[in-house]
Order: C-alpha cells, then sequence, then structure tokens
C-alpha cells in the first residue's frame, strides 16, 4: 500500500487559470482566491485550538506560585527557575531513568520478539495462520484490566516482584499484539521474490529474514519502535499495579499525577513538569515524523 | 497427489517446526500472559477472593451482586455509553473534518498537519492535568474567555454535567490519529470521479455525499468501531481528571471515592481498579473483568466481521 503522508503532492497544481483575459476568468480566478482565503483562515482557526493549551500551559509554567492561581494569562514576571525547582524535586531525575529503563528496554525487547512472528504471519503458509493472525488482533484489542488480577497475583505473590517495573518489562520479550499486527502489514507490503531469491540463493530462513528482510523492513519496525516507545512512557495503569507502593520505582507518568498531589495549589510547578514531561515526545516527533504517521495510517488503512 | 512420498513428509515437518520456532514468543505469550491468567479471572469470578486468604467459592454471588446490589456498575456502564455515542462520535465528525481540512490546504500543509498532530502524541497524564488546569472554573484561561465574550462559563471537570463534555474537549485535541486515517484515505479516492462529478455539475456538497462518502465508509466505520472500543477501556484521562479535579492527592493507599463529581467519570476499568485493589474484592474485580472482555471481543468480532475484515486479516 503506498502510504501517502504529502498532501501536497498528489494533489493536481492549482490549474493555473490560462492567461484568458475575459469575465469568466476573472470570475475563476476570485472564486479560487476566495476558496483560498476560506480554506486557511478555517485552518489557522483549527490550529489555534490545537497550540493554544500548548502555549496556556507553557505561559503559566514560568508564572510566580501566586500569579499562576490568578486569571492572568501573561507571566508578571519570568520564573525560568520553576523548572529548575521541578528537576531538583526529590524523585524526578529517579522517575525519568526508571521511565527510560521501562520504555527503552521495553522497546528492544518488543521489537526483539515480534519481528519473527509478525514474519511468519506475513509470509509462512501454514495451517492456523489465519486464526493465530486473529488471536493477534483480539489481543490487541484487549484492555488490559481483563486479566490484570491473576497477572498481578502471579508477580507480586508468586515471584516478589512488585514495586518494581519488571513485570511490566518482562512480558516484552514474548511479542507484542499491536507491534506484531503492525510489522505483518508492513511485510505484506515487501514482494515474496526477494526471499524467494535469497532462499535460492540457499538463505535459511533466519538469514533471510536477518539480511534481506530487515534492512527492507526499516520503517515499519522504526514505527513499531517508536509507538511502543511512546507507550510505555505514556503507560499510567501499569505502574500504578506494579509500582504505587514504590516510589523508587514511578515513572514520569505515574509521579506526574502525585507530584500535583503534592504540590497542591503551585499550577505554575505543576504546569512546568507537565511541559518537561511532554517535551521529550515532541522533540523525538520532530526526528521521526515520518515513521509515526506511516504508522498510524498501516494500522488504519487496511493492509 | 497421492500419499506424500517420505522427503516430502520430513519436509513438512522441518517447516511446521521452523514456524513454531518463529511463533514461539508470541505463542508463550499468549499462553502465560492471556489464557492462563483468563481462566484465572473467570474462576476468581466465582470465589470470595481477597487476594490473601485463600479463594473460596461463592457461586453466583459477584455476579448477582454487580449487576443488582453495586452502587457503581450502571453509573459506569451508563458513563460508558455516553462516551461511546457523543465521545466517539465527536471525535469520528472532527476527525474528518479535520481530514478534509488538511487535503484542501495548499501552502504549509506540512506545517498545519505537524500541529493537528502534536496533541495526539501529548502523555495522557499530562494532556489531562493541563485540561483541568485550561478548564478550571475560577481562574482557567477557557472560562475567562468564555466570560469575557459574554458567554456562560461552565464547571466543566467539577461538574457531573459537564465533566463528560469537559473529557470530550480532550478526546478532540488529540484527535490527530484520525486526522492521518482519513487523510490516507481520502487521497486515496480515484481523482477521476471528481472530474466525471464536476462534468456533471455536481456541486461540493453532491460529490461529498456520492464520491467522499462512499469511497471512505470502510475507513469510517474503522474508526467509529476502534473508538468503541477504546472508549469502553477509557482509563487513565477520566481518572486522573477526577482526582485532580477534587484535589485529591495522588499516590497510594488513599481510599477515595472514584468518577469525582458524583461518578460522572467512572468507568469500567476504573471499577476493576477501585473493587480489586483498593477494596481487596478480587472475586467482584473479576466479574467486571470479564464483563469488559465480553464488551471488548463483542466489537473486535464487528471489526473482524467482513470477509477480508475491516482490519486485514485478507488472504
Amino acid at each position: 500500500m503506498a502510504v501517502t503522508t504529502d498532501t501536497t503532492a498528489p494533489r493536481a497544481k492549482a490549474a493555473p487559470a490560462p492567461r484568458a483575459s475575459g469575465p469568466a476568468a476573472a470570475r475563476h480566478r476570485r472564486k479560487e482566491a476566495l476558496h483560498w482565503v476560506a480554506v486557511h483562515s478555517l485552518g489557522v482557526a483549527a490550529a489555534l485550538f490545537f497550540v493554544l493549551p500548548f502555549v496556556f500551559l507553557f505561559l503559566t509554567s514560568l508564572m510566580s506560585d501566586q500569579q499562576a492561581l490568578t486569571r492572568d494569562l501573561w507571566p508578571r514576571t519570568w520564573e525560568w527557575g520553576n523548572y529548575a525547582k521541578v528537576w531538583h524535586t526529590p524523585g524526578f531525575l529517579l522517575w525519568w531513568r526508571n521511565t527510560l529503563l521501562y520504555a527503552g528496554l521495553g522497546t528492544l525487547l518488543t521489537v526483539v520478539s515480534s519481528v519473527p512472528v509478525a514474519y511468519a504471519l506475513a509470509k509462512f503458509r501454514f495451517r492456523g495462520r489465519r486464526l493465530s493472525l486473529l488471536l493477534v488482533i483480539s489481543m490487541m484489542m484487549l484492555p488490559p484490566q481483563v486479566v490484570v488480577i491473576p497477572m498481578y497475583l502471579f508477580w507480586a505473590k508468586q515471584l516478589d516482584l512488585s514495586g518494581t517495573l519488571w513485570p511490566l518489562i518482562i512480558p516484552m520479550a514474548f511479542g507484542d499484539a499491536f507491534s506484531i499486527f503492525l510489522l505483518r502489514q508492513f511485510l505484506l507490503t515487501i514482494p515474496d521474490e526477494y526471499l524467494d531469491a535469497a532462499r535460492v540463493d540457499g538463505c535459511g530462513e533466519v538469514r533471510t529474514l536477518l539480511r534481506v528482510v530487515l534492512p527492507m523492513a526499516k520503517p515499519g519496525i522504526a514505527a513499531v519502535a517508536l509507538f511502543q516507545f511512546f507507550c510505555a512512557w505514556n503507560d499510567y495503569f501499569g505502574p500504578q499495579i506494579y509500582a504505587s507502593d514504590n516510589p523508587a520505582a514511578w515513572t514520569l507518568s505515574y509521579g506526574l499525577e502525585s507530584f500535583k498531589g503534592a504540590h497542591h495549589t503551585n499550577w505554575n510547578l505543576t504546569m512546568a513538569a507537565t511541559v518537561l514531561v511532554m517535551a521529550p515526545v515532541i522533540v523525538l516527533f520532530f526526528f521521526a515524523q515520518k515513521a509515526f504517521v506511516e504508522g498510524v495510517t498501516l494500522t488504519g488503512v487496511k493492509g | 497427489m497421492t500419499s506424500p512420498s517420505s522427503p516430502l513428509r520430513a519436509k513438512r515437518r522441518r517447516s511446521a517446526l521452523r514456524t513454531a520456532a518463529f511463533m514461539s514468543p508470541w505463542l508463550i505469550g499468549f499462553a502465560v500472559f492471556f489464557a492462563y491468567p483468563l481462566m484465572s479471572t473467570v474462576y476468581f469470578s466465582f470465589t470470595k477472593y481477597d487476594g490473601f486468604r485463600p479463594p473460596v467459592l461463592n457461586g453466583l454471588d459477584n455476579w448477582s451482586y454487580v449487576f443488582t446490589d453495586s452502587p457503581m456498575f450502571w453509573p459506569a456502564m451508563r458513563n460508558t455509553l455516553w462516551l461511546v455515542v457523543v465521545m466517539v462520535s465527536c471525535r469520528v465528525v472532527f476527525g474528518l473534518g479535520i481530514g478534509l481540512l488538511i487535503t484542501k490546504i495548499k501552502t504549509g500543509a506540512g506545517i498545519f498537519r505537524t500541529l493537528f498532530y502534536l496533541p495526539y502524541l501529548a502523555p495522557p497524564v499530562a494532556a489531562t492535568l493541563g485540561f483541568v488546569f485550561l478548564l478550571n472554573p475560577g481562574t482557567g484561561p477557557v472560562n475567562t474567555g468564555l466570560e469575557a465574550l459574554g458567554l456562560p462559563a461552565p464547571g466543566w471537570f467539577t461538574d457531573p454535567d459537564w465533566s463528560k463534555p469537559a473529557l470530550t474537549a480532550l478526546a478532540l485535541w488529540g484527535v490527530g490519529d484520525l486526522m492521518v486515517i482519513f487523510m490516507a484515505a481520502l487521497l486515496d479516492v480515484p481523482k477521476e470521479q471528481y472530474e466525471a462529478a464536476e462534468l456533471d455539475g455536481a456541486g461540493s456538497w453532491a460529490r461529498f455525499r456520492h464520491i467522499t462518502l462512499p469511497n471512505i465508509s470502510p475507513i469510517i466505520l474503522f474508526a467509529v468501531v476502534t473508538g468503541v472500543i477504546q472508549a469502553m477501556q477509557y482509563y487513565t484521562q477520566p481518572l486522573v481528571a477526577g482526582k485532580v479535579a477534587a484535589g485529591q492527592i495522588g499516590g497510594s493507599g488513599q481510599q477515595v471515592e472514584p468518577g469525582y463529581p458524583d461518578k460522572s467519570t467512572l468507568t469500567l476499568p476504573q471499577l476493576v481498579y477501585n473493587l480489586g485493589f483498593q477494596r481487596g474484592d478480587y472475586g467482584t474485580a473479576c466479574v467486571l473483568a470479564l464483563v469488559l472482555f465480553a464488551l471488548s471481543m463483542a466489537f473486535t468480532a464487528l471489526l473482524l466481521r467482513r470477509r477480508g475484515g475491516l482490519i486485514g486479516t485478507g488472504d
């Protein structure tokens, strides 16, 4: 499937009205111009809806404690020190470390374990293939709450691992349904001829996967890795179940909510912390826009 | 083909082994992290179980408690229904509108697209905290703006009638995923159909109604069904919004009435957490987990129903 992400390219360049004179041509040009203005005004209005929340959060994060409780929208004094205060809040750096561990290690394990499964589902013919795929999709749609009670009892009572992030990280080594599905959709787009050529040359399946498929699947793998990273970065339920008893194991998402609790009235510091949690996501997005948009498209527009 | 010769059979066995090897991470994961715990959930749902003393079978007690006596189950179901009807339809209509808009924008399309997409990436806890602040009835910028325009300023997250609309506003802000999906679908509509219609003198509404909509209807259905599944799983945003708006202290150990204000932000997944992990009634929590399971699977079946499926299992 061709994933078109550039909205400007495929549209015919606004047909430059043939420089014909006459009232009809002028009317046409005027209509085009009006259309342009209407569309772009709507675009700006929509952009305000999407951007203003970020702007207000940021401005509030730079206010003094007192001003953040007023109706003011613009900081009277620019308190850049708020960010240092948040940064030096006990635990904040630990939350960063934990989040990076959970998201980083989790992503790595997910990719390593999901790629071979996705490859088998996309390229092997075997009995039960369709059923396996249906099960993968069903699991993808499954709320984590459905099995959380036995899982919690298993990790906490039998393995004594509550208060750590391991119950969240270890399962990632056994394939993640969403990642498998997304990778499978991507691998379907790689023509079988490449694989057959490799096999004719005497490559085993493992070699074919590593040498031929992986290099071609890089964009798909990048999309899966990013999704998985953000999924862990944003996860609130998992850390709430396993790490809530032990503040040393909190992640940013979980810690942030408690941060608001501990800093009851300090909206300025809370907003500064919020900005600090959002910032890495936004920075990473700017480096990896294409992989992201491709990933979203791949999940939605049939394979 | 007659009976397979033995080298062929050996080859088949080798290929079956190979498939099993490649599938093994997921096969193990499925058994250990899904099939076994699901069976345990079913078993626990018929027991009195607090996680410490061994589970004691109590028949249908938990089930009848949930459906007839629980003060929280039906409010949670009503909230879910509200979210499914209002929030999902708003998101689909708005997402389609933004998707259409972005395909029409000719100048700066890349910048607009990025701006529309970014909120989708904001971590839910951060986005929710931000919206509770923005929609703060006393001092938030939104109500300040509404009052300046002479419009009524609702209580948003502190008013049971407005807390779900406030959550809907938050969900609309994060509509970037739908925008991208609709955008891709809209660009796939064959240009010739528009040109032909234009020659026939069809106006822009007629073209949208008779060409665009039929072409993208599978994607609309996909967005609706996945939206419904997400709405049933809605957890972090209503939980955080309720807690923060109530001014409750986060962290562990706090026994708080969930769904502030007045159970209006209570959802099924929250109830699983509340009953199991806060009240230590794992048996009843498992009943709710199974209700959630049944609902999710019903809608997933819808996604997969058509041949090839909306989600493309097609062979």
